[in-house]
């Protein structure tokens, strides 16, 4: 479903879904969408919406109706178009857009790029490249444009669902990083090297001795968990030996692994 | 020969946390040396129906063949080697099979998949790929991608379009230039590597080096040597964790000692007796 996201100096105040079929805007209360402005008339604007479609008509209002910069009177609404009125912003997400959230998932469907389709890309790009269309950068674009172009239309062909090529690139995979999270550390609590203190900045920590005894401590964004990897005795956790699974680590748990105890614990 | 005892293997799949379905299929036979990994896609959920086709007809087809002789033999008249030649041969007739279920039956029009295919004899895999599912090796401490993909991301890479770092956040990650079952015919990828004990061999779909650094990879892996089963599921676990928009799927081999071919009589003979 269509709606409209109202904002005041960049900030955003609600969204409005375009359930009916007039939504009208004004300063008055009786409108939908009421903004108490002076710069904003009574019965400013309605929005008329059939079935996808969005019209916005100015109902003759003081100050007039900006869209996109230019003042209109009647205008049909596209995607992403931006309503001003006075000090407010209203911005259009049309309904192809909204309902795009849910598929963001099927841009990520592995989809065949044909051998002559990469040839008609490259050449394109050739093309491109040759008109001297500045520099590599902008070659690299070009080709990568026509590529997806002619994919969209083999894949059309080809019968297979291309809703994904119009949308916008989905966020970088691994560049989010780890979420913010509090960083744990071990202490050792006995053997040789009691007192020594080590962080987990790593998302994976060894400890013990290999062949004997080998537990790792996993990063993960939920928090800290143990794992056991080898040895006929799993390590033990305040005492209480831990399962095959992973065991999730509490702030001051007290692990016990060959023979050697340690606290775990979580630095501010 | 039964290669059982050469190899450690262990796999997991899992559907991610965005898909609502396993479009991936994984297929382990460690008597003959085989293991096989399969990334579906296209149809209206025939991607799954592509990947098990796949992995189906190659493990059984290769029991079969490998029954009646040897992939380190050379072929008298072609002097080709006979291990690569099968390999070759049943992913052909894979691809002829997906290609003709997709030509008749409507619901499975488009469908197709990617492919990793590794077979161990005499102290040597060969390696068979398709598409962007891959093959990475854990040896002596250096984790190194073995297989190039057959996408477009490579293809802008190869030619300096792009550099890797960069293809990172590249748009178009889901490009495939080579799979199974597309086309009538297909020219699979097929390389041979020596092979030591003590590797550790991981094939994966790109739901998993998608949404993990090769670096995060190798340390899980070498980290988790010990334990393989416990390393698949943590390879699955960090995909998931980085969001698992895809369906992830592993396979780990590890080497546990040689096995060079038995060739000769006597040498059969030992090798019976072992």
């Amino acid at each position: 479903m269509a709606k409209l996201i109202l904002s005041m100096d960049g900030l955003v105040l609600k969204e409005i879904p375009l359930t009916k079929e007039r939504t009208t805007i004004g300063r008055k209360p009786h409108n939908d969408i009421q903004i108490d402005n002076l710069a904003v008339s009574g019965e400013h604007a309605v929005i008329v919406t059939i079935l996808n479609d969005s019209f916005l008509e100015d109902l003759g209002s003081t100050n007039g109706t900006v869209v996109n910069g230019n003042a209109i009177k009647k205008h049909f609404l596209q995607n992403n178009d931006v309503i001003e009125l006075g000090k407010y912003k209203l911005k259009f997400v049309g309904e192809a857009a909204a309902a795009a959230g849910g598929e963001k998932a099927d841009f990520e469907k592995t989809m065949v790029l044909r051998p002559s389709q990469m040839k008609a890309a490259a050449e394109q790009a050739k093309a491109m490249a040759a008109a001297g269309a500045s520099g590599a950068q902008s070659a690299a674009v070009a080709a990568r444009a026509a590529a997806v172009q002619q994919v969209a239309a083999g894949a059309t062909a080809a019968g297979i669902a291309d809703k994904d090529h119009k949308l916008p690139p989905p966020a970088p995979a691994a560049a989010g990083g780890r979420p913010a999270q509090p960083l744990g550390a071990i202490q050792l609590l006995s053997g040789a090297n009691a007192g020594k203190e080590l962080e987990l900045t790593k998302p994976l920590t060894t400890l013990g001795k290999p062949g004997l005894q080998v537990a790792v401590l996993t990063r993960r964004p939920q928090g800290y968990f143990i794992t056991h990897v080898e040895g006929a005795n799993r390590p033990a956790v305040n005492g209480q030996q831990i399962g095959p699974a992973p065991t999730a680590l509490k702030d001051h748990d007290v692990i016990e692994l060959a023979g050697v105890k340690m606290e775990f614990f979580l630095k501010g | 020969m039964d290669l059982k005892q050469t190899f450690d293997i262990a796999s997991a799949t899992d559907p991610g946390m965005v898909r609502s379905h396993n479009e991936d299929s994984v297929a382990a036979d460690a008597a003959n040396g085989l293991v096989v990994l399969a990334d579906g896609m296209g149809g209206y959920n025939a991607g799954e129906v592509a990947s098990g086709m796949a992995t189906t007809v190659i493990i059984t087809e290769m029991q079969q063949m490998l029954q009646k002789a040897q992939p380190y033999e050379v072929d008298p008249k072609t002097r080709q080697q006979i291990g690569k030649r099968m390999v070759r041969e049943q992913v052909l007739k894979a691809n002829t099979s997906i290609y003709q279920a997709a030509q008749s039956q409507p619901q499975y029009a488009g469908m197709g998949t990617t492919l990793v295919v590794c077979l161990f004899y005499d102290n040597k895999v060969l390696v068979a790929h398709l598409g962007d599912s891959r093959l990475y090796l854990a040896r002596d401490g250096k984790f190194k991608q073995v297989t190039r993909d057959h996408s477009l991301l490579q293809e802008q890479i190869d030619s300096g379009l792009i550099s890797p770092a960069q293809a990172k956040n590249a748009q178009h990650k889901n490009l495939v230039t080579k799979a199974l079952g597309i086309d009538p015919s297909v020219e699979p990828e097929i390389h041979e590597y020596p092979v030591k004990p003590g590797d550790i061999y991981l094939l994966c779909s790109d739901g998993l080096c998608d949404m993990v650094d090769d670096e995060d990879i190798g340390m899980a892996v070498q980290t988790f040597a010990a334990n393989l089963e416990m390393a698949a599921s943590h390879l699955v676990q960090m995909a998931n964790d980085n969001g698992g928009r895809d369906n992830v799927s592993v396979i780990l081999v590890r080497v546990l000692r040689e096995y060079p071919a038995a060739r000769g009589v006597m040498a059969k003979v030992f090798a019976w007796l072992k």
